[in-house]
């Protein structure tokens, strides 16, 4: 009897620690199923400077997120950033003449691709590259232009 | 002069012994052919010794870290308006090192601490030797799965911590603090990591949980079998395995988030 409670709670503990595991997974890393299964395609695009872009950011249409940068790499030919973005399958409305943007969130925030949808009949597929590009902006460009203007008027 | 050379040398291969005898009671505890005879019923009398007696404790403590965790990052996040960063706070330190650091170092203090006491006991009052004396493996009777319930409860029980943790944390930090439950939650899911950090953390778990029983059980078989023995093999016990953890994880850390 006494080795049954004791096979009773030890059981009982596999299953708080199977519980909290998957409380962690579930409600705080926020994996949802269908999130991992969701069938997306790529599209590149070239900036001149990515600067604080990271893998995993976000690409937003209009503030809401339709997808994550998979891969930045430099291309040797033209020596500008590409950034490989895997954009989910149901978006089919960002136009041949769409505009990709890196902006930040906030002063401070993490930065993020925004794609400004066009009025081209041509819709993007898998693969395509997106032409119109603005880079991200740097701060300390945007300081220094300002400091030295200000040297100049006086 | 020449003594204190020799205090230092002797001083240097007794470290170095105890290095080695630990290290062939693990390699003698964990290979060799497992007997069927036991069953499981000594594995889980022990993950009911070291695990379910170990909840407690972890539940108490895990609830008033999280509350105490929620309550700092409250105060200090308020200033710059960033209150809703506080699950992310929160989580990603429980997470990636608290979690897994204090569940480990209460463990060795509440399960390490009566496993070594346990088996210096055994040792003191030459059970060990009657064991062996019978032909039974003492190694294998009685350190193996004492070692197999502290790996495995070290996991869960840090799980466990981290659990209760956040969930104090939200009571403090919602329910009374006022932080917006919707944005707690999706900074906090937002920012971690499923590989990342909780399994890394994970991972961590299992490693503390092997190096304290290893230690406790080593420090059970290696106690001078006299009751001050037994007492002084208990205090190093949780001496020994509370440095290794912090040891440990600081290597760990490096390793998992340090630089690229």
């Amino acid at each position: 009897m006494q080795s049954r409670s004791i096979e009773i709670s030890v059981g009982a503990f596999i299953l708080l620690g199977i519980v909290a595991l998957s409380f962690l997974v579930i409600q705080v890393s926020g994996l949802t199923f269908a999130d991992a299964r969701r069938d997306t395609y790529q599209l590149s695009a070239q900036f001149n400077t990515v600067a604080g872009l990271a893998p995993r950011a976000k690409v937003m249409v209009a503030g809401v997120t339709i997808g994550r940068v998979t891969d930045i790499h430099i291309d040797p030919v033209s020596v500008r950033a590409v950034v490989d973005m895997a954009i989910d399958k149901n978006v089919d409305y960002l136009t041949a003449d769409s505009i990709a943007s890196i902006k930040t969130a906030g002063v401070l925030g993490e930065q993020y691709v925004s794609i400004a949808v066009g009025a081209s009949e041509d819709i993007l597929k898998g693969g395509d590259r997106i032409r119109d590009t603005q880079s991200a902006m740097i701060l300390e460009d945007l300081i220094g232009k300002f400091v030295t203007n200000f040297g100049d008027k006086k | 002069m020449l003594s204190y050379l020799q205090r230092l040398g002797r001083t240097g291969l007794d470290v170095a012994a105890g290095f080695g005898r630990a290290g062939i009671l693990l390699a003698q505890a964990v290979w060799g052919p497992i007997d069927w005879r036991y069953g499981p019923g000594l594995l889980l009398r022990q993950l009911h010794f070291v695990g379910v007696y170990s909840l407690i404790i972890i539940v108490v403590s895990g609830v008033l870290i999280g509350m105490v965790l929620a309550l700092q990052g409250y105060t200090v996040l308020v200033r710059f308006g960033a209150e809703s960063a506080l699950g992310q706070m929160v989580s990603l330190t429980l997470l990636r090192e608290l979690g897994p650091v204090v569940a480990a170092l209460l463990f060795a203090g509440r399960a390490g601490s009566a496993l070594t006491a346990e088996i210096g006991l055994m040792k003191t009052t030459e059970q060990l030797a009657a064991m062996e004396m019978i032909g039974v493996d003492p190694l294998r009777r009685v350190a193996r799965p004492r070692l197999l319930a502290g790996i495995i409860a070290m996991p869960i029980l840090a799980q466990v911590f981290n659990m209760v943790a956040i969930l104090g944390a939200v009571g403090v930090g919602v329910s009374w603090l006022g932080v917006d439950a919707g944005s707690f939650w999706s900074n906090m899911q937002q920012s971690v990591e499923l590989g990342e950090d909780v399994m890394n953390g994970v991972i961590k778990a299992f490693a503390f949980g092997v190096v304290v029983t290893w230690i406790a059980v080593f420090e059970g078989f290696d106690a001078e079998p006299t009751p001050e023995g037994i007492s002084t093999a208990t205090t190093r016990t949780v001496v020994y395995s509370s440095l290794a953890v912090l040891a440990m994880d600081f290597l760990l850390t490096a390793i998992m988030f340090g630089v690229d």
